[in-house]
This record gives C-alpha cells, structure tokens and sequence, in this order.
C-alpha cells in the first residue's frame, strides 16, 4: 500500500496528535520553567541527541535484558505450575494457598529480599520482574487447562490417547495454548512496569528506568521525558512483536484471535 | 459379536438427586449390522454409547464384543460425537492422523492411510485446512474419518448429522453407508429423525423415556440401495412414529 494513502486513512488520528503536541507545545512556553514542563521541540532535540550518542541503545539494552531474564523464568516457571495446578486436582488444592499468600505482595516489595539473595546486579532486577509476571502466567495457564473441553479430551481417549502425560501434552496443552499466551501477554505488561522500578536501586549505571533517575537528580527533566517515551514505547513494541508471533505463527490455527 | 448384558446406570447429582438413566437394557448385535437408537431426548442414548466406548462406567452389567469385556476406551471402537469435537489446532490430515501417531505409525505412512480416508469422504482438498475453516457437515465428514482411519470393528456415533441441513444430511447418510457397506463394520448410531432411521439401519432400537429402557425393537426389512419414498418405508415410519409418539406423550404428561 501506498504510504501516501495510509495516512490519508489515519487524518483523524494524526491530526490529534499533531494537536496534542502543539497544545503541549504552548503550554510549555506559556509555563516557561524548564524543571516543571519542557517543551515537545527540547525532548524532540534530546532524543535526537541521545539517538547520535548511541546511548539509549545501551540503556535499552540493558532493561531489556533484566526483562529477559524476568520474562523468561517466569515462563518456565510458570507454565508447569499452572499446568500441574490446572489438571491435577490434589496440586491445585495443596499449592492455591502458597500462591494466593505471596500473590498480593506487590514485586517491588521484594526488592530488598533480591538485592539480599542475588547482590546488586542484572539477576536482582531480573527477579522483581520474574516476581511479577509469573503470577499472571501460572493463572491463566491454570484457566487454559481447566477449560479444556470434556469433547476433546474423550475424542483423545476414544483415539488411543489415554496417559495423562499424552492428553496433558497433546490435548490439554494445545487447547490452552491461547490462554498461556494471553498470560504471558500479561505478565510482560506487568514485568515492563517492574523494570522501571527494578533499576532505581542502582543494579547498574545503565538502563531505561536508571536514567529517569539519574537526569531527575541533575534537573534535565527533558531528558527525564525523553525516557518515560523510550519505555512507553518499548513496551508497545514488545506488545506488538508478540501479538505477531502469535497469530502468524503461533496460533494460526485460531480463527479470530482474542489475546 | 456385541452384547449389552443387563445395563444400569444412575447419575448422582451435587445435591444428591439421583437420576435413573439406564434401566436393565439387554441387547445383542450381530457384527456388521447397522443399529439405530431411537427415543425422546434425556432418555440415556447418550449414555449407553458412551457405556460403550468406555468412557462411562455402568453400576451394573457388561459389555462384551466377541466375548470381551470393555473396561475402557479402546481402539477397537470409534466414536463420533454430537458436538462438533475436531482438535482445532491440528489440520484436517492431522486430525486423522492422530490415533496412528499415538500407536507410532510412521509419518509418511500415516499421512498416506490419513489422506486415503480423507479422499473416502471427498475432502482431499482441505487436507492442509484448519477445522475453523470447514462447515458444520465437513467437520462431521473429517470426524468420521478420523473415527475409521483405525478400522475399528465397531463405530459409534452420536446424532452426527443433526446439527447439518436436510440436503447435506442425506449425502452423509449416502457417504457414511459407502464406508460402512465397504469396510462392513458394526454400526451403532444414535438419532432423533425417523426417516434417518429407517434410511440407514438394519433395526432399529426404540427407547422408553426416563428411565431409559428399550420399548421395542424393529427389523427393517428394506432392501438396499434403498428408497426413501417407497411405500415401504413409509409404513416403517409410521410404526416407529407411532412407537416413538406414545413415549413423547409419555414424557409431556
Ligand atoms: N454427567 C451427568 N450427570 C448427571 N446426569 C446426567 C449426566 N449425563 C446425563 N445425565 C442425565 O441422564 C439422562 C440421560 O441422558 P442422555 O444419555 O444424554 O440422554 P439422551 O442422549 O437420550 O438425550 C438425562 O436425564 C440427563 O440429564
Ligand atoms: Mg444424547
């Protein structure tokens, strides 16, 4: 498609952007202090700076792999939980209380057990995200697999397929599969939000959420802002690429995709 | 031979009520014969096929085929459901390749005898199609032949056809009397239409309502290929309308 006409589409919603920044724009100007609001044109500039410099990719870098690693255990944490909690009744009932106790705490409380277990590094940080996002992941695999339909678990059984471990893995599973993925979603969402909070406490010099900090100390609150767009959009962008790779590949078996 | 040997069977419910759904049913079937079960609804067809394919325990009685007794589901006997039960996230081909994946055939061989019971029920061309993409009589299609692909000796099916419109109906019918007129196995097959009935069965099994007991069993005699239309077959109708009427009154009262 011509990018032309693309945009032509979108007139309502670029204009309202383009609106937004002008109003911030005069606001800014009318304001006039540096410290209570930048300007779009003075974050506009610090980004472009940052860009040259190189070291937002840096920055980047570096929360994206706490997240990673968070993410990542939280995966292969949580999965199995959920899967066990979700097909076998007795797990369910012996592990629900252990999870609805440390559910409610919320991750950033756990900072200080992290930095205590892992020292001040990537793995500390690593841990408050896992924190968050596997809660989100072990109960929406837990639906997936209750959910799974009493048909197509006989239709299996009527098959051939009868142990446990072959309906959990080749029925059980499968059908869960938009539900985890869902989770993950999820979890990713809360674990970004875990980042941010996961740097302040210095586990490197480095990072998104360690810079806000960092320009908020020296007054550069244009590059404060520059940050917080940074990690809004990297979000987005995760959020996006994951979307993708489920429906284009993961779950293309799916009609309407709901994740 | 498949015997039904003194059959009961009552549900419990979480408040403690108790449903008698199965009666005292005695039943034989030669082998390769075609068998329909007919009767008002909620009066335990359901639950005798599923008895059957082992997946519902009786409280008492037994089933044997060839004088074996059924303590579980088994590849001996295929079953396809009233609801529509296709593995959503599997091909059509792998749908009916899952039972040979679960005995270890080979995959080029499976996807050969899968693609050969996919050409039985003229659906060669949605072999690489997701079940989502298929109507409501092409999925029962694929469900038969992912029921067959084993050669099971029996085949159990519940009102397949009676989510399908009447046209597509009667070509099922004529499809699934194809497979069963080549591969001659035993039929057994649960619906609520009496002309279905008497289209397809050799006889024809009449339920009482709750609890389920057999009221009355009919022999079609018609030959085949046989003719909806003929005088025949509507007499049959009759009778087992007629049969059917008295229960249906019975339940309404
Ligand atoms: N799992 C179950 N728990 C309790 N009652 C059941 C269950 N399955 C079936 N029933 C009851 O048993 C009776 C027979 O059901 P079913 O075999 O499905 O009848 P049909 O197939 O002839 O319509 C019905 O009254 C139904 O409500
Ligand atoms: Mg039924």
């Amino acid at each position: 498609m011509d990018i032309g006409q693309g945009l032509r589409k979108r007139t309502i919603e670029l204009t309202s952007i383009a609106t937004a920044i002008v109003i911030w724009e005069i606001a800014a100007r009318i304001i006039d202090i540096k410290y209570i609001l930048p300007s779009f044109t003075s974050v506009a500039s610090a980004f472009i700076g940052l860009v040259q410099e190189g070291e937002l990719y840096r920055d980047i870098l570096t929360s994206l792999n706490y997240f990673v690693i968070g993410i990542g255990l939280a995966i292969l944490v949580g999965i199995p939980i959920g899967t066990l909690m979700g097909w076998f009744k007795s797990i369910d009932r012996a592990v629900d209380p252990i999870i609805e106790m440390i559910r409610p705490i919320p991750p950033l409380a756990w900072i200080t057990f992290a930095i205590l277990w892992f020292g001040l590094n990537k793995y500390a940080a690593g841990f408050v995200i896992f924190i968050g996002a596997v809660f989100p992941i072990i109960i929406n695999t837990y639906t997936g697999f209750k959910n799974t339909p009493r048909v197509l678990v006989e239709s299996g059984n009527v098959l051939g397929c009868v142990r446990n471990i072959d309906i959990i893995y080749r029925i059980a599973l499968p059908s869960a599969l938009p539900s985890i993925a869902t989770g993950i979603r999820v979890g990713m969402g809360v674990g970004w939000m875990c980042v941010v909070a996961a740097e302040l406490f210095g586990v490197s010099t480095y990072g998104l959420g360690w810079k806000i900090w960092h320009w908020n100390d020296l007054h550069h609150m244009d590059m404060v802002l520059t940050y917080m767009f940074v990690l809004g959009m990297i979000a987005l962008m995760i959020d996006r690429l994951f979307r993708h790779l489920v429906q284009e590949w993961w779950l293309k078996w799916q009609s309407g995709v709901v994740v | 031979m498949l015997s039904i040997k003194n059959i009961n069977k009552t549900y419990h419910s979480e408040e403690g009520d108790e449903v008698l759904a199965l009666s005292d049913i005695n039943l034989e079937m030669k082998d390769k014969e075609f068998v329909c079960f007919i009767g008002p609804s909620g009066c335990g067809k359901t639950t005798l096929l599923r008895i059957i394919a082992g997946l519902e325990k009786p409280d008492s009685g037994a089933i044997t085929i060839h004088g074996e007794h059924i303590k579980g589901p088994g590849l001996d006997r295929g079953m396809v459901f009233q609801e529509y039960s296709l593995f959503p996230w599997r091909t059509v081909l792998n749908n009916i390749t899952f039972s040979l994946e679960m005995k270890k055939v080979p995959k080029v061989q499976r996807e050969d005898i899968a693609r050969r019971h996919l050409e039985l029920v003229g659906l060669s061309k949605f072999a690489d199609s997701y079940p989502h993409e298929l109507s409501g009589g092409m999925k029962q299609r694929v469900a038969i032949a992912r029921a067959v692909v084993n050669d099971p000796k029996v085949l159990l099916m519940d009102e397949p056809f009676g989510a399908v419109d009447a046209q597509t109906r009667n070509r099922l019918q004529q499809e699934l009397l194809n497979i069963w007129e080549r591969d001659k196995k035993t039929l057994l097959f649960i619906t609520h239409s009496v002309d279905e009935a008497v289209y397809l069965a050799d006889r024809v099994v009449v339920f009482t309502s709750r609890p389920g007991r057999i009221k009355e069993i009919f022999k079609i005699d018609l030959p085949r290929p046989r003719d909806r239309t003929s005088i025949d077959a509507n007499r049959y109708r009759e009778s087992l309308l007629s049969s059917l009427g008295a229960e249906i009154k019975n339940v309404n009262d």
